[in-house]
């Protein structure tokens, strides 16, 4: 009778001590979503705001060819630069889980967050630009004569952006590899696995969970990217989040914006529902307890063994 | 006999100042079950892993088939590993995991299929073909471990302490059938343990490590009836050991027949050897619990070459098919005793506690560990 009292104020204590994030979430994610989404089936007010009468005008509007190339590029530049972000940060995630000094090393990947990300973007555009710090340089050493287009082009946007996400990465990555058992790899190359073998037949597939974080980590916000395309790309880096900005500030079309917030959102909900089940799954395997060891004594006879036939 | 025979020249290995091995010798037999033997940290795991290819050594050869292979890589060598902890690939299910060494060969499917069949019913898994290693039970996982390592055809299996994470039922069970593996397939084993008792049961050979240098090579018999050194002795099964001077050495027939002056005993004793020895020698000598015999009564006729004591039975320990005896003597020095117990007891062991006993072995049953002039 006890224990059942217990459980039951554990379980009212426990509405109670999530209440705050329950409301946090309601307040401010839960209510600003569905304004959003009745938004986006509202008309566009003429000075901005909206107004009735309900209709699908914003979504008729998306269709528009000139946003259909923002979208798909938005797509590949995502892609793209979640891609290479992955690829650093995998060997990163690695040295750092195998170094003696992983606290020196996560120090590392965090100190950037102490300074805000715009003035990390300007020290970019300092670093990339015509007059720029590795312009002349690579002038000074003699290499080049002409300052190279390194800003205001996709290739700015995609390094920069690769730049402000692969902390995200590289921490999920190391928390996963730090728990994986190198022993396994040495057991790869006793069986005959080369070097990258192990790595891709072992490491990477063990090491999944980690590796889906992090995709989620930088995929999600790198879609709705919205200042480094503004800051660092040129008028073909337009991305969605500049759409965005721009339909609730110049053409002020605010039932556009929203359906466009909503597609980022559902891609993000679809990254997050995948990485759910994905994890669900590991944890389902894992949970399968072990038998108890009754298969494991053979009985009086070892038969099966010695008859097993000869093994050349 | 197949398999290889191992050849380990002048091998050593530090880690900083650590020597974990020092000069290190040993030949191992083509198809000879050969274990490596001693306590945590004296080397037997490195030398292993060297010759696996997981750590190389400072200086020194290691022949395989009378070829070099520390040139090559892990995966190059014709040698498998059993690992301590199983390292079974934790996505794969077991027969991947034992198809796994000829999916990197790139064998044709129905090969591979036959193979992995035959080598997972050769360990017995054919039930648990599909099961992931977390479903699976200590023993069942070593056994994945074993058929996995075997499939490659090696002709030198390594087993880094397969055994140790196991309980003790299943450990004799799997022993056994390790060595049924072994007698079967014929290749050559190197077997790791700190376990005396399993390398005793099941190696051709043993070398006996300790501190990074190999003490004693030899069958299981040389290496408990006549131990190297002192460390060897107490290391393989239980004894009395004593440090000793020689009083006299006298032939007799083939042999010596040696009075030893015991300190601890607090009087002379003798002792029978093969090789003369130096009077005012410093040896160590040492007689097995289970080679000194315990009575209640004062034996009647005592020998020349009956070594007497009597005592108190300080400590009696009854683990039913023997008992074990820490007996006091008058000094004060405590004798390890063991006594099998061949007959029916009626009213269970006739020495109790506070006992007064008297222990007694023949010259015979002792044995002399020379010691280094220090």
């Amino acid at each position: 009778m006890n224990v059942k009292l217990t459980t039951v104020r554990e379980r009212r204590l426990g509405i109670t001590y999530s209440s705050p994030m329950g409301i946090w979430l309601t307040v401010f994610f839960m209510v600003p979503l569905l304004i959003i989404i009745a938004y986006s089936f509202l008309t566009k007010g003429l000075y901005g705001g909206v107004e009735f009468p309900i209709t699908f005008d914003a979504y008729l509007q998306m269709a528009n060819p000139n946003f259909m190339r923002v979208l798909l590029r938005t797509v590949w530049v995502t892609t793209l630069a979640t891609a290479l972000t992955i690829a650093l940060a995998l060997p990163c995630g690695y040295a750092m889980a195998r170094s003696k000094h992983q606290t020196l090393w996560l120090g590392m990947v965090i100190v950037p967050f102490w300074t805000n990300s715009l003035i990390r973007i300007y020290a970019w555009i300092a670093i990339l630009s015509s007059e720029g710090f590795l312009n002349e340089m690579l002038k000074a050493l003699g290499f080049i004569k002409e300052s190279l287009p390194l800003i205001y082009n996709q290739g700015a946007v995609t390094a920069v952006l690769i730049y402000m996400y692969i902390p995200f990465a590289i921490l999920p990555l190391f928390t996963t590899i730090d728990k994986f058992d190198f022993g396994l790899l040495e057991a790869a190359r006793d069986l005959g696995a080369t070097k990258p073998q192990a790595i891709f037949k072992v490491l990477m597939p063990n090491i999944r969970s980690g590796i889906i974080t992090s995709v989620i980590f930088t995929f999600i916000p790198i879609f709705g990217a919205y200042t480094v395309p503004l800051l660092v790309g040129g008028k073909d880096s337009y991305m969605i989040g500049n759409i965005i900005v721009d339909q609730v500030t110049k053409t002020r079309n605010w039932p556009l914006a929203s359906a466009f917030s909503l597609i980022i959102t559902l891609i993000s909900t679809l990254g997050v529902l995948w990485m759910m089940t994905s994890t669900a799954r590991e944890r389902a395997r894992i949970k399968q307890q072990p038998l108890k060891d009754r298969e494991d004594t053979l009985g009086p006879s070892h038969n099966g063994l010695t008859s097993a036939g000869r093994v050349s | 006999m197949k398999g290889f025979d191992v050849t380990v020249k002048d091998v050593s290995r530090a880690y900083g100042s650590f020597k974990a091995l020092d000069d290190v010798s040993i030949e191992i037999h083509k198809g000879e079950f050969f274990s490596l033997l001693g306590p945590s940290g004296c080397g037997k795991t490195t030398l292993l892993r060297i010759i696996a290819g997981f750590d190389s050594p400072d200086v020194g050869t290691v022949l395989l088939d009378g070829k070099d292979i520390l040139p090559l890589p892990p995966d190059r060598r014709q040698v498998n590993t059993v690992f301590q902890n199983y390292a079974l690939f934790p996505h794969l299910s077991v027969y991947e995991n034992v198809a796994f060494p000829l999916r990197l060969k790139k064998i044709q499917p129905t090969k591979l299929d036959t193979k992995v069949r035959e080598y997972l019913h050769l360990v017995q898994l054919d039930a648990h073909i599909d099961k992931k290693p977390s479903m699976l039970s200590g023993g069942q996982k070593q056994r994945v471990a074993i058929a996995r390592a075997l499939i490659n055809e090696p002709n030198v299996l390594l087993l880094d302490e397969p055994l140790s994470a196991l309980d003790a039922k299943l450990r004799q069970n799997l022993l056994v059938e390790l060595d049924h593996l072994h007698d079967q397939i014929g290749i050559t084993f190197i077997y790791v343990t700190h376990d005396q008792s399993e390398a005793l049961s099941v190696s051709d050979r043993i070398a006996v490590m300790n501190q990074g240098k190999v003490l004693q090579v030899g069958t299981p018999y040389e290496i408990y009836e006549s131990p190297a050194t002192d460390f060897v002795a107490r290391f393989i099964g239980e004894t009395n050991l004593f440090p000793a001077t020689v009083l006299s050495c006298n032939p007799y027939k083939e042999e010596y027949i040696v009075s030893l002056d015991i300190p601890e005993l607090g009087t002379s004793i003798m002792v029978t050897d093969y090789d003369p020895l130096q009077v005012g020698q410093k040896v160590s000598f040492t007689i097995r619990p289970e080679k000194i015999k315990i009575t209640t009564d004062e034996p009647r006729r005592v020998g020349k070459d009956i070594n007497l004591f009597s005592g108190i039975v300080e400590e009696p320990i009854y683990s039913g098919f023997q008992s074990k005896y820490y007996v006091s003597l008058s000094n004060g020095t405590v004798l390890k005793i063991i006594q099998q117990h061949n007959n029916y007891m009626d009213d269970g062991p006739d020495i109790a506690w506070k006992d007064n006993v008297f222990v007694s072995w023949s010259a015979e049953d002792g044995y002399i560990v020379e010691v280094v002039d220090s």
